[in-house]
């Protein structure tokens, strides 16, 4: 298989503009003859979904959610990047486009990266005719923060909400193709299989998650967005829900998977506290504006933080990065908390946390001010941890947020298999290694409103307007399969609980496949996955029926799920011998412990084709190459 | 294990739990004891514990809408002792932490009660009624694309945090189950408010108030009779003012507007 990525010939600033010329299009009166499927409605599949049918195809859009505002993007919360230079401090979008390919550790195209920045200053103007509330100047004109990897402010936000703010706009733009019968919403409905009519991307299966119906729904083509795999460690800051799951089907049905193993590990988040611990709360990066790292210099030091003198306190990324200081992109960020906690100077009861200290800023600013930037995220962090951040310095670890992997897809954001296309999180194209802060919000909406409404009309254009009813021996099969792996599951009858095993296989995910990796480590885990994948179908405690509110039931589905993309991670990260971006291998580091890159044997995607049960999967590769960006060491100093 | 709490002891705690195994069946409160429940626990922790402790005596799990786990999904939504999210002020269930607790504690866990929120199982019920509001007329129609550069539209800086404070609504329902006439006028009134102050919202204000009163009314929500409970007990601090401000609007439509 040739992987071809379709990134138009020419200038790289042109790219964009002539696709948009050479793409086929679908005349207006033809729109309403086809059906879309979109799966997730977070600001992919939201903005997707309502765009598209603004444009008069007939959309079908399914969350597993009671409502598609519930959509995890509603939980980011500290802004979006746009390259429009408001502030007149030197953005521009060849800026947004090299910082983001630099953040990325070189590992993203070029040519997506830049149609990203291109289209960022849209997004912002689109959402604020939306109605949404972003910080605004005394003048009355927008606000802007600085965030990670960049020195320029062009991080525009609403409050620590910002994800909040911007799927509300896409949610409302939804909702108005809902009332006019364009978007045809399935609610709590889950994808759990991808149908192919001869080669194509012609429909899916679903089970209603309150009555547990099987069923079908047929499409010329499907758009998967369906966030993150995050949960594949069990701890994450993704949603209790966010899963795999389709990705994963689709994944199974022929769609290669990219980079499986680039997991972001976000530097600011509540550290674990118990056994018990369902999930991990992100403290937005913004924080870092104002907030100073530090640990204590010694180590074993076990006072309390104001009974540390100043010069007994290292604020070790300022130290060893002074031009970016506490800014230093989120890999780089987490690498050096996680340096300081092996070192022993790791702080409150599980020395697995390291401060993040406002007094500085409050002194400087005042509370009021402080107040107004991060209210909400200091009240979210007193009632979680029962403390006073205005007091005392909070206490932060990192923990997994985002995965740069996902399915291939090419500039037009398909995947390898034909009219199946992946946009936002789910896909592996814009952010490389390393995702930069505020990017995610811009790739998720910049894909929905921007991409895929154009470049889907070109597979459409070429492809007939006759539908493929549900009663197609294919859409039967794939019924018959859903129904037979839901059949097994509930057969099991074991006397381990489904958490349980995702527990034991997130534990493998992080201690082996986490923030530093080896050779050895991973063809443990590699080992270990198996072991718990077997046991887990022979072993593990369903009860109740499909056909009813079966929480154990959704929730074994996704952990099975999980536990193949758990090995495929693993497979990737052992292939790839280098440290690049948020992937760091023990055995390639700099003497200062910075990832080194291996440009020379690594510069490329890594495509991985599923072929079968406990079957070695084939690497494909997409070599990248970089004709505007010279590949340097990543320097924060 | 204690994260900074170093006197914080487990608990021992009685629950009486809504259970009804679906829409159509009779419900009743069931009670579990439950032991060593840590005070650094989120209450939906707590509700894992109890239900990992169910499953392995083979009793079905308790169902219960939860997501994020944040506090911004708006999915999670128990009645607490009594209150819409429990005992703590502004904070989702999610966000309460078994350390507002007891040890010997008795804790009533009921689903939103409120007719148009039916139940589907246990403690999950169907509040798609509030979705279909916000498809009434709860936008601004523009399409994507063709929109004008962001800092054309000047906003006041005062007016945009008034707007934003209005439009954090998470449309949990904690307003409806607070409100003894099961009223959404506080649900309604943040998208009203919030899309009524902004420049943007002007063009469709009428019609934006009268479709999305007339579809509250239709999905059978109760009147509002001023008492309060929705702001006391909503997560993320709705105001009040929001109510005033759509009875503003509302009457000013119904004088004015050409939807008659």
């Amino acid at each position: 298989m040739i992987l071809d990525s379709k990134i138009p010939e020419g200038p790289l600033a042109e790219k964009w503009d002539k696709h948009k010329f050479n793409v086929k299009l679908v005349n207006p009166a033809n729109k309403r003859k086809y059906d879309i499927i979109v799966v997730g409605t977070g600001l992919a599949g939201a903005s997707a979904a309502a765009t598209l049918a603004e444009l008069g195809y007939n959309v079908k859009a399914f969350c597993y959610q009671d409502s598609p505002r519930r959509a995890h993007s509603i939980a980011a919360q500290g802004g979006i990047n746009a390259a429009k230079n408001y502030q007149n401090d030197g953005d521009s979008v060849y800026r947004l486009f090299y910082d983001t390919i630099k953040g990325g550790d070189y590992r993203a195209r070029e040519a997506n990266v830049y149609r990203l920045a291109q289209v960022s200053v849209n997004i912002i103007d689109q959402c604020v005719a939306q109605g949404v509330p972003f910080a605004r100047e005394y003048g009355g004109l927008l606000a802007n923060r600085s965030f990670g990897g960049a020195q320029v402010s062009r991080t525009f936000y609403a409050r620590g909400q910002t994800g909040q703010q911007l799927l509300l706009g896409a949610y409302s733009a939804l909702n108005r193709q809902i009332a006019y019968g364009k978007v045809k919403m399935y609610p709590r409905t889950e994808m759990l299989d991808l149908v192919m009519v001869d080669g194509k991307a012609r429909g899916i299966v679903t089970r209603h998650l309150i009555t547990g119906k099987i069923e079908s729904h047929s499409a010329h083509a499907v758009i998967l967005a369906t966030g993150g795999y995050g949960n594949v460690f069990f701890l994450s800051t993704n949603a209790m829900g966010s899963n795999t799951t389709a990705i994963w089907r689709a994944h199974k049905k022929g769609a290669l998977f990219a980079n499986p193993c680039f997991t972001q590990i976000h530097p600011t988040c509540i550290p674990v506290s118990g056994g018990y611990q369902s999930k991990l709360t992100l403290m937005s990066e913004s924080l870092r504006n104002d907030g100073r790292v530090w640990v204590p210099k010694a180590v074993g030091d076990n006072r309390p933080a104001d009974q540390i003198p100043e010069d007994e306190r290292d604020y070790f990324l300022e130290r060893k990065y002074p031009s970016f200081g506490n800014l230093v992109p989120r890999d780089v960020a987490s690498r050096n908390a996680k340096l300081a906690c092996d070192e022993g100077r790791g702080v409150g009861t599980t020395k697995l946390a390291v401060y993040l200290d406002f007094a500085d800023a409050i002194k400087r600013e005042g509370l009021e001010k402080i107040s107004q930037k991060y209210g909400n995220l200091f009240d979210m962090y007193s009632k979680i941890t029962g403390e006073n951040p205005y007091e005392q310095p909070m206490r932060i670890y990192p923990a997994v947020h985002y995965t740069m992997g996902g399915l291939w897809v090419d500039y037009n954001l398909m995947t390898t298999v034909p009219g199946l296309y992946a946009t936002g999180e789910c896909n592996f194209s814009d952010h490389g290694a390393n995702r930069l802060g505020a990017s995610a919000l811009m790739q998720g909406l910049a894909d929905g409103y921007f991409v895929i409404p154009y470049t889907i009309g070109d597979y459409l254009a070429q492809n007939p307007t006759a539908r493929v009813e549900t009663s197609h021996p294919a859409f039967k099969e794939a019924e018959a399969n859903v129904q037979a792996d839901v059949n097994r599951l509930l057969s099991i009858n074991g006397t381990r609980t489904v958490d349980d095993f995702h527990k034991a296989l997130g534990h493998i995910m992080w201690d082996y496949c986490g923030m530093a990796r080896n050779a050895e480590g991973l063809q443990f885990a590699k080992q270990e996955i198996r072991k718990l994948r077997d046991e887990f179908w022979r072993d593990v405690k369903i009860l109740g029926t499909n056909e009813e509110l079966n929480v154990t039931l959704e929730k074994a589905g996704r952990v099975a799920d999980f536990l193949e993309l758990g090995e495929l991670m693993v497979e990737d990260a052992l292939n790839r011998n280098e440290s690049c971006g948020g992937h760091f291998r023990e055995e390639y580091q700099t003497p200062e412990n910075e990832a080194l890159r291996d440009d020379e044997n690594y510069t490329y995607v890594a495509a991985w084709e599923y072929t079968g049960p406990n079957q070695q999967p084939v690497l494909h590769k997409e070599e990248l190459k970089f004709e505007n960006v010279k590949l340097t060491q990543r320097s924060y100093k | 294990m204690a994260g900074n709490n170093p006197n914080s002891k487990p608990m021992n705690l009685t629950l009486k739990v809504w259970r009804q195994k679906n829409s159509k069946a009779a419900g009743n409160l069931e009670t579990y004891q439950i032991k060593d429940i840590s005070p650094e626990m989120s209450f939906l922790e707590m509700m894992d514990v109890l239900n990992e402790d169910l499953l392995l005596k083979g009793i079905d799990p308790v169902a219960f809408d939860h997501d994020c786990r944040e506090g911004i999904c708006g999915m999670c939504s128990l009645y607490i002792n009594g209150r819409a999210h429990g005992p703590e002020r502004g904070t989702t269930t999610c966000q309460l932490h078994m350390r507002k607790f007891s040890d010997g504690d008795t804790i009533t866990i009921e689903p939103w009660r409120a007719g148009p929120f039916p139940v589907l199982k246990d403690l999950c019920t169907d509040r798609s009624a509030l979705d279909r509001i916000q498809q009434a007329g709860g936008y601004i129609s523009v399409n994507t694309g063709g929109v004008p550069d962001a800092n054309e539209i000047p906003i006041p800086k005062t007016i945009a945090d008034k707007a934003f404070d209005a439009a954090t609504c998470i449309q949990c329902g904690a307003c409806v189950a607070a409100c003894k006439n099961g009223s959404a006028m506080l649900f309604t009134s943040a998208k009203v408010s919030q899309l009524a102050m902004l420049p943007q919202g002007q063009v469709e204000r009428k019609t934006r108030v009268e479709n999305m009163v007339a579809q509250m009314d239709k999905e059978g929500f109760g009147a509002c009779t001023n008492i309060g409970s929705c702001a006391a007990e909503c997560p993320v601090g709705i105001s009040l003012e929001n109510i005033a401000m759509l009875n503003r609007e509302y009457i000013g439509a119904s004088f004015t507007s050409e939807n008659v």
